[in-house]
């Protein structure tokens, strides 16, 4: 295992502290969480600013050294996060790129880079969320176009997205694994009705998306038709892979921030909250010991992670539930109240072991494709 | 790296040695020998002083895959001494050292280092390692993390088993693999172990207090959680004294006592979560 980071890598990380040092306190103030079109343009806003800054396509371009000094960097500056750009910049777009046409690549990397499109993920439905190969929305060739039918479920960021990665079904007759096609669907498109849908921590971050009679270009297609199920292997494999990676650094900032609070109001005193802590400081250095393995790992295979990353997924999404548990016994009777932030934050963790695929599924596809056990059903 | 003696010690201790107070009576010197010749306990000597000349990484490496093939012996305290003690560098002489209140192989060595003098013999519950109790408690980071690299190998190897086991055991006329439950206990091993694997290695580069202390806790947990899981998916079988597993279980918990271990890397951690404040 290399830990060392090359020269220029460290060159790299004092120019990026110095700018963030410069940047952040003109940043303008953030948005309330329930405010989406305000987060749409805060995290737009963000994006671009990296952009014109020249620090825009670190994860696409970057070595794995400087992908991961820009994620400890902007974590540790509390610079804002990826927000509203989650899908396009860390699993829409590393698909697009592995995956697209020259013409593809040029047409949607750019705007996503330059922070000027946001996308979101039409992969659940009603009928088909852990096993997502049962999806049902329909698309039939009409010329230069695929005609849409169908309802997407869970949407992240639907509302305020200009881009869609959609799997639709183009062959029912094929088995289940053979006739998905990707798609990018332009939200704008007629036919198109999002309905937002309110989560139990209050906000409504994602959404119902009903499709009828939706027209979309066949040029909009990524992979061959009939062939969407290896590419969404590709999309998931980002998603669970590397997308989460930056939020390993903020745990550990919540951490030390917890420590801290304890320290304050008295809690620290009490040996098992100590060391509950204490174990947490263990489980996200390691955490973030099998990022940086996991980074390193994707480059060394040409880029695309490995299953690998749902042996990341599935402990990161239980150590974070854990941390905003220890949060409330730090907090006390204030976990109660929704204006501290922990208090949302724990709410929110909530969904990590669902999210991306639940805990189970994860349990499963690390049983059969890293330890080879027969297949279940 | 030697191959897995555990055929030949299991046969050697059988039920009657498990009984005898302190665990077995000898320690295989011809396997020490031959340790001692492959530079096993020479591995950080420098070079100019007839070592290895190897850093702590290449250790780590080589106490996983002791910890893996169930190598028995005081191997850390030995490695440790080697330089400083006579002998010790080429396996002729046998080191054990008193370490979180326990000295294992206390009365099979040659040299002991650190105060056994009011040792009391427990009749170990690993047949594998003899064990004395003793008033004090020393801690070594090195030690610390050649543990959590034995720990590791443990863990990697009744991953294999339980895997292994759960890919041929057939129940209801399938291999019990195929069963979630048995699927999902072997995923969580091997997530446990992969965990581990990453804080032990970069602790093993960075040599830094806190990491070990890290590397530590998931190491002793991935061991100790995964030969009790792995115990479980071999059913009855698990369960009796022919095979391996419990043998993985008892050397999992025996070092979990060593100084370094959960309670103290907690506090440590914890400590460090906010440096300046006292
Ligand atoms: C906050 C949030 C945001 C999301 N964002 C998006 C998004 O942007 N785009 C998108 O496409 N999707 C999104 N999802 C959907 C998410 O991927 C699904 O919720 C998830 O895959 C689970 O599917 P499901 O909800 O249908 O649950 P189900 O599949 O019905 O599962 C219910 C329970 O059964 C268990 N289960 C199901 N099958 C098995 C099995 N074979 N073995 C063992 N246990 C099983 C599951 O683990 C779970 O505990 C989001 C979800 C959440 C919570």
């Amino acid at each position: 295992m290399d830990l060392s980071y090359t020269p220029e890598e460290e060159d790299f990380r004092a120019r990026l502290r110095d700018w963030l040092a410069k940047t952040l306190p003109d940043l303008p103030p953030k948005p309330s969480p329930g405010d989406w079109p305000g987060r749409r343009a805060y995290d737009l806003g963000w994006q671009r600013r990296l952009h014109d800054a020249g620090y825009a396509d670190v994860h696409w371009d970057g070595t794995p050294g400087v992908r991961l000094i820009f994620l400890e960097e902007t974590e540790k500056a509390g610079a804002p996060y990826v927000g509203a750009n989650f899908v396009g910049l860390l699993h829409a777009g590393p698909t697009i790129a592995a995956e697209g046409t020259d013409e593809q690549r040029a047409r949607w990397l750019p705007p996503i880079l330059r922070g000027e499109e946001v996308w979101c993920q039409g992969f659940s439905e009603p009928e088909a969320g852990s096993d997502l190969a049962a999806l049902r929305t329909r698309a039939w060739r009409d010329g230069h176009d695929y005609v849409v039918s169908g309802s997407k479920i869970w949407t992240s960021h639907a509302e305020v997205a200009d881009w869609c990665e959609l799997l639709v079904r183009t062959d029912p007759e094929a088995p289940r694994h053979r006739g998905i096609t990707w798609l990018a669907l332009p939200m704008d498109t007629p036919g198109i009705t999002v309905r937002p849908l309110r989560t139990l921590a209050g906000s409504a971050e994602f959404a119902e998306v009903f499709l009828d009679e939706v027209r979309v270009p066949v040029r909009n297609r990524v992979g061959e038709e009939n062939d969407g199920w290896r590419v969404t292997m590709v999309t998931l494999s980002f998603e669970r892979g590397t997308a989460f990676a930056g939020e390993v650094v903020a745990c550990r900032r919540v951490l030390a921030e917890l420590a801290v609070e304890a320290r304050e109001n008295g809690r620290w005193d009490d040996p098992a909250l100590r060391r509950r802590l204490g174990r947490l400081n263990a489980e996200f250095r390691a955490l973030w010991r099998l990022t940086q393995w996991n980074v390193s790992a994707a480059e060394a295979s040409g880029g695309v992670p490995g299953a690998g990353g749902s042996v990341f997924k599935l402990r990161y999404s239980q150590a974070r539930q854990e941390l905003y548990d220890a949060a409330a016994e730090v907090l006390g009777p204030d976990c109660l109240d929704l204006d501290r932030p922990w208090t949302l934050d724990r709410l929110s963790s909530l969904s990590y072991t669902i999210a991306a695929g639940t805990s189970q599924i994860q349990h499963s596809i690390i049983a059969e494709r890293v330890l080879g056990l027969p297949k279940g059903r | 790296m030697a191959a897995c003696r555990c055929g030949a010690v299991r046969a050697g201790t059988g039920s009657a040695g498990a009984g005898r107070a302190g665990g077995p009576q000898w320690l295989d010197r011809r396997l020490w020998r031959v340790l001692g010749d492959l530079g096993f306990f020479a591995l950080r000597v420098p070079e100019a002083d007839g070592g290895v000349g190897l850093g702590l990484p290449e250790a780590v490496l080589v106490f996983e895959e002791a910890g893996r093939v169930l190598l028995p012996g005081p191997l850390i305290a030995t490695h440790l001494a080697a330089g400083a003690v006579p002998g010790a560098a080429t396996g002729e002489t046998v080191v054990a050292a008193v370490d979180g209140g326990l000295v294992e192989w206390l009365a099979q060595a040659d040299v002991v280092l650190g105060d056994a003098t009011a040792a009391v013999p427990l009749r170990s519950l690993d047949p594998l390692t003899p064990l004395h109790r003793v008033p004090v408690r020393v801690a070594d980071p090195v030690a610390s993390l050649l543990t959590a690299a034995e720990q590791l190998g443990t863990a990697t190897r009744v991953c294999e088993l339980a895997a292994q086991h759960a890919r041929v055991r057939q129940q209801f006329g399938r291999p019990i693999g195929t069963f979630q439950a048995v699927a999902h206990l072997c995923a969580g091993i091997l997530v446990r172990a992969e965990t581990a694997r990453a804080a032990v290695y970069a602790a093993a580069v960075t040599a830094d207090p806190a990491d070990i202390a890290a590397a530590r806790i998931l190491a002793d947990e991935a061991a100790v959680r995964g030969a009790r899981d792995c115990l479980q998916v071999h059913g009855g079988m698990g369960f009796t004294w022919e095979s391996e597993v419990h043998l993985h279980l008892k050397r999992a918990w025996v070092r979990t006592q060593r100084a370094g271990g959960v309670t103290e890397s907690e506090e440590l951690l914890a400590t460090a979560l906010t440096p300046g404040a006292a």
